[in-house]
């Protein structure tokens, strides 16, 4: 089975879809890899080392006539004119936007793999090239804002003056959001992130940046990893945080897309105009029209002083890179999809369906529903709470057991001594009772290593028995006798029971 | 002295008694905590000795002066290992001196009372006794048992549910005749004393050496009531409020230990488990696997590979003395950079916080000797785990065979750990007579000889 790789046509594309390396690991899957003449030419990659690889290279008729054609942007329309029924084309497709491209590829009868429609799953991401190109994009992001601006990121206190920290905001804390947190972080910028989903928090804050939300209490998470739109007032509510940021921070960088529709607007005119100067706004949404209003997309334009970075082909600018993972993850794929033996478009398999636009010019897109996404956050409440409730208060597990028959004893019994029990009795028994629940207060709060030292220093403390012997130091000798005893006795306990507790005590140490 | 003036001295005295039992909250406040109690004990002390006249009294002085030289002597000398023991015949000594005070005011009240008053009295006088006795011989077996004096195996005598309730039901009877207005009340209530004491007997005789914690702090517990008994018989507030606190305290710690234990408190009591030492395991359960003999050599060479190591201590290695070359053991991975931490049992040893007090005594920092709760979870992430001496907490069946005798008992999952070394005497099983599958593990070595002698060649080898 060939595997042909074109070389790119779309202007500007420095990517291609197979290098040296892949080359070969493409050969042990069992393909003939065919490339086309000076497709690696601008990633970094000679035809030599094609060649040494093992792949056939030829000039461009020879790439299109294989049986799978992989690449990186979706095919122009004369490329489309090349492909005939039974050929497998792999490369970005986006059909949501480019309906025209999938009718006529359908017409065709050829099979379409669209790498942009990858499930985000944790099987998937060996073959997620939005995962692989969103993190290098990210990365870039912050590098073009930095190009144009006119001062560091770091903050730095100088001879010459103190050197402010750069404000970045990133919206949209997805692969290429979280890349940009890291580069900006590392630049020594003092970062926020914004996400409508609460169960990225965690991740904004281990990449370093502040978390910011707003006071509305909404989950954003859709299905497949990707944001949901949110209700109108969660909306007002984020634009406002947004105005407000605008105002103070130094580069923003958008990367809000939902799936199949036209990238939300989340930063206006009016915001941008209210940036100090020589600031940047970085759009990673251009390409699906931008999530800023004054973007272009593939160009920069300069609003009052503030750049509005718009480019489309940031992972491109890191060709050599970014050919190599999208290379690996297109091996990835055709050994998903059975290799060159037993190479197949599966309709069961749960990476390889997602992906399949055309199956022999039927249109199989959009895929069905994936199952709802389980909330991640569940276990680990369930789990905090449980373990709350195992130190919790033990108070109320042994009221618990008691209660129903504990009660009315307890309450017979108050009766009880009530109705018989002289006055004189009862003032002892009041301070009985409530010295009792001051010995269960205090005590529960004893650390578990101080049980020892407790239960000397209580035996000590019951030494206090001593008085009761005193007290019987009488007239009556038989009485006295005893009552002398009792002192001896409680007396060893006393002095053996505070030494050997202050002795036990100066052990602990940290 | 006013009896105002005595009644706030008391009030000083309960509330530096509360301040001392707060301070063990926390290792660095209860040494002065400690000081609080024993400055109440002074100030109550001296102030009823000057109410009643004492302080000049040669008999009280001279009994003070020997009974607190013989407490020092006792403080100062006792091992760390014997402190079980020590709490144990101490608890003896409160029970005693109250069924002294019970029975001298039985000779000769405090003050003359009629009705309903004198009535009370007579009963709290029948109360104080009968728990001072049982405390009073129940300690002394527990302190027996504990010295080794007396066998730690239960005493099963035939029908001994039916003898006890035989012999309290007497007590209730002899405590009617106290409290008719016959000639032989003081005969009748000694008799109560002797009946009490052989219920005190009975009870712990039957009571085998794993439950001792419970039988310690139950008998802790003994000792506060009979304090505060003797309280309510000459109407003293200190002693009520004393014995309340001491009382409590021993009744959270046995609710503790029992808890610990996955036991309830009236099962412990009516005695009799861990009876059939080296029987058959219950349930029928097949060991599968063998037991692997390891070497101090083999020991060694795991412990310098390991990054984080813990150690299980139990009542072995309390016999054999081995927390000072234990200690050395640490000190020197530490050197090395390894975590080694210790994973303390609630019911680890023979009473309450035993294992922390040896831990403290060898000298080791008690911010790396854990709770169980602190530290069961680390096992999964560890490398190497040393269990020195202890045998049922470390058990896996009380996890996973519900028919086990200590099925249900929160245990340290040791064998999680990457690799589960048990120093053992012999290949008997623990104190509650159940096999313990953990041996039979592939990932469990077995260590055998006396903890100290394989401690202490593991440690020159270490330092090698």
């Amino acid at each position: 089975m060939k595997l042909g790789v074109p070389k790119e046509s779309q202007p500007g594309e420095r990517r291609v879809a197979a290098t040296p390396d892949s080359v070969k690991k493409l050969l042990k899957l069992g393909f003939d890899v065919t490339i086309e003449r000076d497709a690696g030419l601008a990633a970094g990659f000679d035809d030599a080392s094609y060649a040494s690889a093992g792949a056939t290279v030829a000039e461009r008729d020879g790439t299109w006539s294989c049986d799978i054609i992989a690449k990186v942007r979706p095919p122009m329309d004369d490329e489309v004119a090349r492909l005939n029924a039974g050929q497998t084309l792999i490369s970005y497709l986006y059909p949501a936007f480019n309906k025209d491209l999938v009718t006529s590829l359908s017409g065709r009868k050829v099979n379409a793999i669209g790498m942009d429609q990858v499930p985000r799953t944790t099987r998937g991401q060996k073959v997620d090239a939005l995962s692989s190109m969103g993190n290098l994009t990210g990365y870039r992001a912050v590098i073009e804002a930095v190009n144009v601006m006119q001062r560091p990121l770091r903050g730095q206190s100088t001879a010459a003056g103190k050197i402010y920290p750069c404000k970045v905001l990133v919206i949209g804390a997805g692969v290429a959001g979280l890349a940009a947190i890291g580069a900006a972080r590392a630049l020594g910028a003092i970062t926020r992130a914004f996400d409508t989903r609460p169960a990225v928090k965690d991740q904004v804050a281990s990449m370093g940046a502040e978390f910011l939300e707003v006071q509305i209490d909404e989950d954003g998470s859709g299905t497949g990893g990707y944001a949901k739109e949110m209700s109108p007032a969660f909306i007002a509510a984020e634009m406002a945080l947004f105005a407000a940021q605008a105002k103070e921070v130094d580069i923003i960088i958008t990367t809000a897309l939902i799936p199949g529709r036209r990238a939300p607007i989340l930063i206006t005119a009016d915001m941008v105009r209210s940036m100090k100067r020589g600031s940047v706004v970085v759009d990673l949404a251009a390409e699906q029209e931008g999530n800023c209003e004054l973007t272009k997309p593939g160009e920069a334009v300069n609003v009052n002083g503030v750049t509005v970075i718009g480019y489309t082909d940031l992972a491109s600018r890191m060709a050599q890179q970014a050919s190599t993972l999208y290379a690996t993850n297109i091996v990835h794929l055709v050994a998903e999809m059975g290799g060159a033996e037993k190479f197949e478009l599966s309709e069961t398999n749960d990476i390889v369906r997602p992906m399949t636009v055309l199956k022999a010019g039927t249109l199989m897109w959009p895929p069905p529903k994936p199952p709802e996404k389980a909330e991640v956050t569940t276990p680990r409440s369930v789990k905090a709470k449980l373990h709350s409730e195992e130190h919790g208060p033990p108070a109320a597990e042994k009221m618990s057991s008691f209660s129903r028959w504990g009660v009315l004893l307890v309450g017979l019994a108050l009766f009880g001594i009530g109705l018989s029990a002289p006055p004189n009795f009862l003032t002892h028994f009041t301070v009985f009772v409530l010295a009792c629940f001051i010995g269960y207060q205090v005590v529960w709060s004893v650390t578990p290593a101080l049980h020892t030292p407790l239960m000397s220093v209580t035996n000590a403390i019951s030494g206090i028995i001593v008085i009761g012997g005193m007290f019987q130091i009488s007239g009556n000798s038989v009485a006295s006798f005893l009552g002398v005893a009792a002192i001896l006795l409680a007396t060893i306990n006393i002095a053996g029971g505070f030494l050997v507790t202050q002795r036990m005590l100066r052990m602990f140490h940290k | 002295m006013t009896p105002s003036l005595l009644a706030t001295s008391y009030i000083g005295a309960g509330v530096l008694f509360i301040m001392s039992l707060k301070g063990l909250s926390h290792p660095e406040t209860a040494r002065r905590g400690n000081m609080f109690g024993a400055i109440g004990m002074i100030i109550a002390v001296l102030a009823v000795a000057i109410q009643v006249g004492l302080v000049t009294s040669p008999y009280v002085i001279g009994a003070v002066l020997i009974a607190g030289t013989i407490g020092t002597i006792v403080a100062t000398r006792v091992e760390m290992t014997a402190m079980p023991q020590l709490v144990a015949i101490l608890h003896s000594f409160v029970g005693a001196a109250a069924v002294l005070v019970g029975l001298s005011n039985h000779l000769a009240p405090a003050t003359e009372l009629l009705g309903a008053e004198a009535t009370i009295n007579d009963l709290e006088t029948i109360l104080g006794v009968f728990i001072g006795a049982l405390t009073f011989t129940g300690s002394v077996i527990a302190w027996g048992k504990l010295q080794g004096v007396i066998r730690s195996k239960p005493l099963m005598l035939p029908g001994r549910h039916l003898l006890n309730v035989a012999m309290i039901l007497a007590c209730v009877w002899l405590g009617v005749i106290v409290l008719g207005d016959g000639p032989r009340t003081m005969t009748a209530l000694l008799a109560i004393m002797v009946v009490a004491g052989f219920i005190g007997i009975h009870l712990v005789m039957a009571i085998g050496g794993a439950d001792m914690p419970v039988v310690v702090s139950m008998l802790n517990s003994y000792s506060g009531w009979a304090a505060s008994a003797a309280g309510f018989m000459l109407s003293n507030d200190l002693l009520i409020i004393t014995g309340a606190l001491v009382g409590s305290s021993g009744a959270i710690l046995s609710y503790i230990m029992c808890r610990a234990m996955n036991r309830s408190f009236i099962s412990v009591i009516l005695g009799g488990f861990g009876g059939e030492e080296g029987a058959a395991p219950a349930g029928g359960v097949v060991m599968e696997g063998e037991m692997v003999a390891t070497t101090a050599e083999e020991v060694v060479e795991q412990l310098k590979e390991a990054q984080s190591v813990i150690i299980v201590p139990g009542y072995g290695m309390a016999v054999a003395q081995a927390q000072h070359p234990v200690r050395e053991i640490v000190d020197v991975l530490r050197k090395r950079g390894t975590q080694v931490r210790f994973a303390i049992h609630p019911v680890a040893g023979r009473l309450p916080g035993h294992m922390n007090v040896l831990l403290a005594e060898a000298n080791l920092p008690y911010d790396i000797v854990l709770e169980m709760d602190e530290i069961n979870e680390d096992f999964v992430k560890t490398d190497v785990v040393l269990v020195i001496g202890a045998n049922d907490i470390v058990n896996p069946s009380a996890l996973d065979d519900p028919s086990s005798p200590i099925a249900g008992m929160p245990v340290l999952p040791v064998w999680e750990a990457e690799s589960c070394i048990v120093f053992k005497r012999g290949r008997g099983a623990g104190y509650a007579g159940v096999e313990n599958p953990l041996f039979f593990k592939p990932k469990t070595l077995m260590m055998y000889g006396d903890a100290k002698t394989s401690v202490e060649a593991i440690l020159k080898l270490l330092k090698a």
